[in-house]
């Protein structure tokens, strides 16, 4: 029996479809849901979320995100959310790059140090999620 | 009474105004609908996160977290919303006016804190401290572009400059209507616990205080946002009218000076003809 899921970003409703499973970058690690799952509201780490709907896999880059699960619903709140099929992967490459080049000048104010970290971590996500995307395509699963 | 050539020159200039201001409409029009289209599509997040803050807030008192803390008294600090150009109608004149008056309500001490360029003018004049000022958020404000903003006045709010922080910002209501208001950003008043599964039935992974922690900063992020980008709407509504109205007027302007170009160039030539007819008789 599939249940909703929606992605919503400050910017933009993401994703809204019904699913039949959907893994997320949870705090303290995956986390599974399937139809029925107790009421939970957990902080969701910068990581993959991956969505099956009628054996079709789909996933996203997930940032700073929150997930609320309700009973026929899981609505996943997150900073930013990239379909991995969408990310350029040379631009979160460069993105890399010039983020690790700010935090190895040194010489930077806090915000900006915070700011690159984020944006470190970011293009790392995102590169990992397209690359794990590029070598199996998009799979068909039971 | 102006020559010919003026007056032709007057139109001249007239439609060169009447050209612009029409660009300029139809510009603002487009522009606007990607403005209501982009606060529409932030509304279901903002909507969520409130709905999580009132779950948490029914499983914890307010003692958990000092954005949620209620003041005793201190400074209050006014966010200023207005745009950055002008020739968008009354819209920051009624912003800033607003702003004003919230001001003069209220007893004790005050600043400010300006986003856009025109609110920072107008507020230099009046003698309110303006502690920072943000511009720059241009016709599309991203997201991340509210951060510096928002780490701002909530670090400022958690230090304990400031007793209550509100928003003074124009919401868009319809493309003929933008009102002022003055909203309370801090410390936060979360809403009634949303219909549905009731907060407490809620397992919080890892703890309701760290979910609390994470959550508010982007709720204050998020208010900020929508408050952005209401007024890009309204900005952009403002302006429409403004240059539809203008358009109008130059081309009401243009029918008067075509009717005296005329009456001028029939004078011109019954003088002519005047003269013509004179001088021939003169002749016989």
């Amino acid at each position: 029996m599939p249940f909703r899921l929606e992605i919503v970003t400050p910017e933009k409703r993401a994703y809204a479809d019904d699913v039949d499973f959907v893994t997320l970058p949870g705090s303290e690690g995956e986390l599974g849901v399937l139809p029925h799952h107790a009421p939970l509201i957990s902080i969701l780490g910068a990581g993959e979320l991956r969505v099956r709907k009628g054996g079709v896999e789909e996933s996203f880059a997930i940032i700073g995100g929150f997930v609320q699960v309700l009973p026929d619903k899981v609505v996943v709140m997150a900073e930013t959310a990239d379909l991995a099929a969408e990310i350029d992967l040379e631009r979160a490459r460069e993105a890399r790059l010039a983020a690790e080049r700010v935090l190895e000048a040194g010489i930077v104010e806090p915000v900006d140090l915070a700011q690159a970290r984020a944006e470190l971590q970011a293009a790392v996500v995102r590169i990992r999620v397209a690359e794990r995307r590029h070598r199996e395509g998009p799979h068909r699963r039971g | 009474m102006a020559s010919q050539r003026d007056i032709r020159r007057r139109i001249g200039a007239v439609k060169n105004i009447k050209q612009i201001t029409r660009a300029m409409q139809f510009v603002a029009a487009s522009k606007l609908r990607r403005a209501q289209d982009a606060t529409l599509a932030a509304r279901p997040y903002a909507e969520k996160l409130d709905e999580v803050l009132a779950d948490l807030a029914a499983v914890l008192g307010d003692e958990h977290h000092p954005l949620l803390a209620r003041p005793e008294g201190g400074t209050r600090l006014l966010v200023v919303i207005t745009t950055d150009r002008g020739l968008a109608g009354p819209l920051n004149t009624n912003t800033i006016r607003f702003a004003l008056k919230e001001a003069a309500e209220h007893e004790g001490r005050l600043s400010a804190v300006t986003v856009g360029r025109k609110g920072r003018d107008a507020l230099r004049r009046t003698g309110i401290p303006i502690v920072a000022h943000f511009n720059g958020f241009g016709d599309k404000p991203s997201f991340a572009d509210v951060t510096p903003l928002s780490r701002l006045v909530s670090d400022d709010f958690l230090a304990g400059t400031y007793g209550q922080i509100d928003l003074v910002y124009s919401t868009f209501i319809s493309t003929l209507v933008q009102r002022p208001i003055a909203q309370r950003l801090l410390p936060i008043l979360p809403g009634p616990d949303a219909p549905g599964v009731p907060g407490n039935q809620f397992i919080f992974e890892p703890n309701p205080a760290t979910v609390l922690r994470r959550l508010l900063p982007r709720y204050v992020a998020t208010r900020l946002y929508q408050a952005i980008l209401e007024t890009t709407a309204s900005e952009m509504s403002s302006k429409m009218v403004a240059m539809k109205s203008a358009t109008e007027n130059a081309e009401e302007l243009i029918d008067d000076l075509t009717l005296s170009y005329n009456k001028v160039r029939q004078a011109n030539i019954t003088r002519e003809m005047i003269e013509i007819a004179s001088g021939a008789r003169a002749g016989r």
